[in-house]
């Protein structure tokens, strides 16, 4: 008898072991680059170097899904029955992709202390999608969090290095001024009202980072000569790297291709 | 004993809690599969609200919410009615996991705290079940016997794992292979449980129904799971929570639920059958 207790304990034992749950997208858990006083640096536009390229997308277009907002009639209507595809992936008329995130990963000098910008980046909350789907900030730089729509959203980040909040904005609320502290790439948002509602953050501790657009460029002004491991980033094709040494003045050009 | 004197409406009563109880492990899957969780961001109130605006995921939550409140209001009344171990167990647990539904709200979900609450909601089903059960065969007459097998406990224990075990996998922190292999382990458990009874008391009622009910709904269980599994593969990429995968989800929790319940109520019905009718009989092998 005990020894038939003793192997339902293991076999309890056993399957209980932890065996490691799905990894966050690729996360650099370094501190912030505080918003020092006047030590901050600018990056220096005029006699820096710069890094251009842009993403493209390589192989067969694929086909994003029609997303069902039946939930929520008021989100519904804000797409007149056109139906709002996802934005997963959004490859552009010239074969690039868009929202993917392009930032300088390594290479610049640690004890250097960049100057967060005064501008405000926005995510609104507009037709019950987050817009702009991507955007990059740096570490303490606003973000201005709005709900343009007539029904309510909670905005829910999943940080693994910043701290976690969920907040909720109903419409007409007035928007909410958020930061983050610490350096992360990327910073899922989701709304949970709407669960197809989903945005990235990538929130980097310098002001060398870009999100592809409309034709799938970036551009990286103002660096300090020096060799730079330059990273992208998508959210479902994940992160590609690429090294690169940039002089004073020089302009160099660096292309990521994505397989589909 | 208190319990063999109480009249059917308590019966009833019980009946009635122990349904609602299992609405609120249904509500609870669907605001988990729907991924509404987070969709109302304060506790106690909901959007500063009593009731809400019943738009998209806040319909689950608040749903979820407020059958909660009213398995608590019963389970209040039951412990008070009662006023035995057993209820005022149960109360104490509905009670805690109404705080620690608060935790997961105000929190943020730290993951064991989402853990806690999908289990403790399972337990606090088995204890409920067990009222009933209580209520049942106390009121049959039948006297506790000796503890014959842990058989059944042990399928109960194994169940209560892989709910664990299933809770984790949902939320990450361990591989769908750990649930998968407990699944095996439990099942073969179950079996043990359920056909050792059913080899020796095959002529008895009160022991036979309840076995054959574990075992067809731990067996439906394991389909239910290889369906809520494959649905996970096929709509990995799905940009929102699909139908398919909702209902398998909910349905898997569910009847993971009834499982937990059956076997629960399988090993109190052994452990009160009175000694002459769990007895082996012309010959029959010995529970364990």
């Amino acid at each position: 008898m005990t020894k038939i207790w003793m192997g339902a304990v293991l076999a309890g034992s056993l399957t209980l072991i932890s065996c490691g749950g799905d990894k966050p997208p690729e996360t650099a858990k370094t501190e912030a680059t505080a918003p020092a006083g006047g030590a901050a640096a600018m990056p220096d536009e005029a006699n820096g170097g710069t890094v251009t390229g842009k993403v493209a997308f390589a192989g067969e277009k694929p086909k994003m899904a029609t997303l069902d907002m039946s939930a929520n009639p008021a989100c519904e209507r804000a797409h007149k029955g056109s139906g709002q595809k996802s934005e997963e992936v959004v490859v552009n008329e010239n074969g690039t992709l868009k929202y993917t995130f392009v930032w300088v990963k390594s290479g610049l000098p640690a004890d250097k202390q960049w100057a967060v910008p005064t501008s405000t980046m926005s995510l609104d909350q507009n037709g019950c999608m987050y817009k702009p789907h991507m955007i990059g900030i740096m570490t303490g730089q606003n973000i201005e969090v709005k709900n343009s729509d007539p029904t309510n959203h909670n905005i829910h980040p999943m940080p693994t290095v910043n701290a976690d909040w969920n907040e909720s904005q109903s419409p007409g609320q007035a928007p909410m001024m958020k930061t983050f502290a610490r350096q992360e790439v990327m910073i899922p948002v989701k709304c949970n009202v709407h669960p197809w509602m989903r945005s990235y953050i990538g929130v980097v501790g310098h002001p060398f980072f870009a999100v592809t657009g409309d034709d799938g460029t970036f551009t990286i002004k103002g660096l300090p000569p020096g060799t730079y491991v330059i990273q992208t980033w998508h959210e479902k094709y994940g992160p590609m790297e690429q090294t690169v040494t940039v002089g004073a003045k020089e302009s160099k050009t660096v292309d990521f291709s994505y397989k589909g | 004993m208190h319990q063999t004197h109480v009249g059917s409406v308590l019966r009833r009563y019980a009946v009635v809690l122990a349904c609602c109880t299992f609405g609120l492990v249904i509500a609870g899957a669907l605001v988990t599969s729907n991924d509404a969780a987070l969709s109302v961001p304060d506790w106690p109130f909901s959007w500063g609200k009593l009731i809400p605006a019943m738009e998209g995921g806040i319909r689950y939550e608040f749903a979820h919410r407020a059958t909660a409140f009213l398995v608590a209001i019963l389970t209040t009344i039951l412990a008070i009615w009662m006023r035995t171990r057993l209820a005022w167990t149960a109360l104490g647990l509905v009670l805690a996991q109404a705080v620690l539904g608060g935790v997961v709200v105000r929190f943020v979900t730290p993951v064991w705290s989402t853990i806690a609450h999908a289990c403790l909601a399972q337990l606090f089903f088995a204890v409920v079940v067990a009222i009933v059960v209580n209520l049942y065969v106390g009121e049959a007459g039948g006297l506790p016997g000796g503890f014959r097998s842990p058989a059944p406990v042990v399928a109960a224990v194994a169940l209560f794992a892989q709910t664990i075990l299933g809770a984790a996998v949902r939320y990450g922190v361990v591989l769908p292979v750990a649930h998968i292999a407990g699944a095996a382990v439990a099942t073969i458990l179950v079996m043990w449980a359920a056909l050792s009874i059913l080899m020796q008391h095959m002529e008895n009622v009160t022991l036979r129904r309840p076995a054959m009910v574990l075992l067809t709904i731990t067996f439906s269980q394991v389909f239910l799971g290889i369906g809520a599994y494959m649905a996970r593969i096929v709509y990995a990429a799905a940009p929102q929570p699909m139908p398919m995968m909702i209902w398998f989800s909910v349905a898997h929790v569910a009847v993971g639920s009834l499982a937990f319940g059956a076997a629960v109520a399988l090993a109190m019905i052994v452990y009160r059958q009175p000694r002459s009718e769990a007895a082996p009989v012309n010959g029959g092998i010995v529970i364990a």
